[in-house]
């Protein structure tokens, strides 16, 4: 009878940060903050992720991926990828490597503070300037937001930050 | 499975259901009216934010959707799409249509009546989410949590449309003030829980209908303020509740155009 190798969380983990934002290629679903679970029993793993955006139209693709990247394990038998809103996604659960890869893709990473108005500020993705204006709240995807820099004049995206306690 | 699930009661799981489907309806025909703006919003900023918007509500629809799901009342999917127009549980407003004309021909819609149809409404939704945030059916509370983050910056983007209308040319003032008369006559049964009030309230699923109407009142109130605006008064009584599943014909025709891509092929994926 041969000796079935368990499944190490670890080695999931590895091939989970080959997981990328089908968007951003430079970030994965762990510098997201998007893996909340992983599980395993026998040959059988589960991971639970969690949705940036309720919305969001790649969580398919995302979820097909995970699935893909976890199976290349041979020890691996089956998994199962599984999408649950509690507890809900916010932006500082985006680690700080995910801070560094957003601004390696030209995107700003989300503000880890609020005024006490509600309002908040991100400086600019090329320049680092902190003379900008948002252009539109609602960027290419609804976690993204389209700024305006007046200093090197260029146009750029931030991580809309999202928090609980707005 | 929870356990408290497993002792719910069939009265309790009705009034559950049937407030899971009022929520799901509304943001599901409310999304697919802002997605009929796509390529017909006054510029493309807007254009961006209000497809953003509308994917988002969407998205909501479908959790609710799942939620009824994991209860028993069917595929998402075929709740979403298949369901005829006297068994959709959605205030009438949001099955309204945008204007004159139709989307794939000559669409004469009326920006005035989106910006105030949004406003309102997505404050409404605020105020029940808000609510929903205590429900006793501890699913419904977790997703109301998650809607409440994304609902910021709809509410934000509404409110800086309305203000910005009310407070430009005669023509705009105009034009708003006659779409807040339009929104405010089909504003009659969006706190109504139809003919499950009495269950809904009973479990605690939701703050009563009553509180949920001063909530919204009180909170546009210093927005109109500002505005040296009265705030507008919601109907006593209405001569469709969508609640109990009474309907315009314009829903007929949004379930058509709605069902058709799905009619085609049921088992593609969304
Ligand atoms: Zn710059």
């Amino acid at each position: 009878m041969a000796v079935s190798e368990s499944v190490s969380i670890d080695r999931i983990y590895e091939m989970l940060v080959t997981v990328k934002d089908p968007e951003i290629d430079t970030v994965s679903i762990i510098d997201l903050g998007m893996v909340e679970e992983v599980t395993t029993s026998g040959n059988s793993v589960k991971v639970v992720l969690l949705p940036t955006f309720l919305g969001c139209p790649a969580l398919e693709i995302i979820k097909k991926n995970t699935m893909d990247a976890v199976k290349q394990l041979p020890e691996v038998e089956d998994v199962d990828v599984e999408f649950v809103f509690h507890p809900p996604w916010t932006s500082d659960r985006i680690t700080e490597a995910g801070h560094v890869n957003l601004r390696a893709f030209g995107i700003a990473p989300p503000p880890r503070y609020f005024q006490e108005d509600g309002s908040w500020h991100v400086d600019c993705a090329y320049c680092g300037s902190t003379y900008v204006t948002m252009e539109n709240i609602f960027g290419p995807t609804a976690c993204r937001s389209i700024l305006y820099c007046k200093s090197c004049k260029n146009v750029f995206e931030a991580m809309k930050p999202v928090s609980t306690l707005m | 499975m929870s356990a408290s699930e497993n002792v719910m009661s069939a009265e309790e799981k009705e009034a559950i259901t049937s407030l899971l489907f009022q929520l799901a309806d509304d943001d599901f025909l409310f999304a697919y009216r802002g997605s009929e703006w796509l390529g017909l919003a006054p510029h493309i900023e807007e254009d961006v934010a209000s497809s953003s918007i509308s994917q988002d509500s969407m998205g909501h629809a479908a959790m609710y959707y799942k939620l009824l799901e994991e209860l028993g009342a069917g595929n998402a999917d075929e709740l979403a799409h298949s369901r005829e127009a006297n068994e959709r549980r959605n205030s009438i407003l949001t099955e309204r249509v945008n204007g004159e004309g139709v989307y794939m021909e000559t669409p004469k819609f009326d920006w005035a009546y989106q910006v105030v149809r949004s406003y309102f409404y997505t404050q409404a939704k605020k105020v029940k989410i808000d609510s929903l945030c205590q429900s006793s059916y501890r699913p419904l509370a977790e997703a109301a949590v998650k809607v409440r983050i994304e609902l910021y910056y709809h509410r934000l983007h509404w409110e800086t449309w309305f203000k910005q209308l009310l407070s430009s040319t005669d023509e705009a003032k105009k034009r708003m003030n006659e779409a807040i008369t339009l929104v405010m006559n089909d504003f009659g049964d969006m706190f109504s829980f139809g003919n499950q009030k009495q269950a809904i309230e009973k479990y605690k699923l939701i703050d009563s209908e009553e509180i949920l109407k001063d909530r919204w009142i009180a909170s546009i109130e210093s927005v109109f303020a500002a505005l040296q605006m009265d705030v507008p008064t919601i109907p006593e009584t209405v001569t469709n509740n969508g609640r109990n599943g009474e309907h315009t014909v314009d829903l007929n025709e949004a379930l058509l155009t709605l069902s058709a891509v799905y009619k085609v092929d049921p088992v593609a994926s969304w």
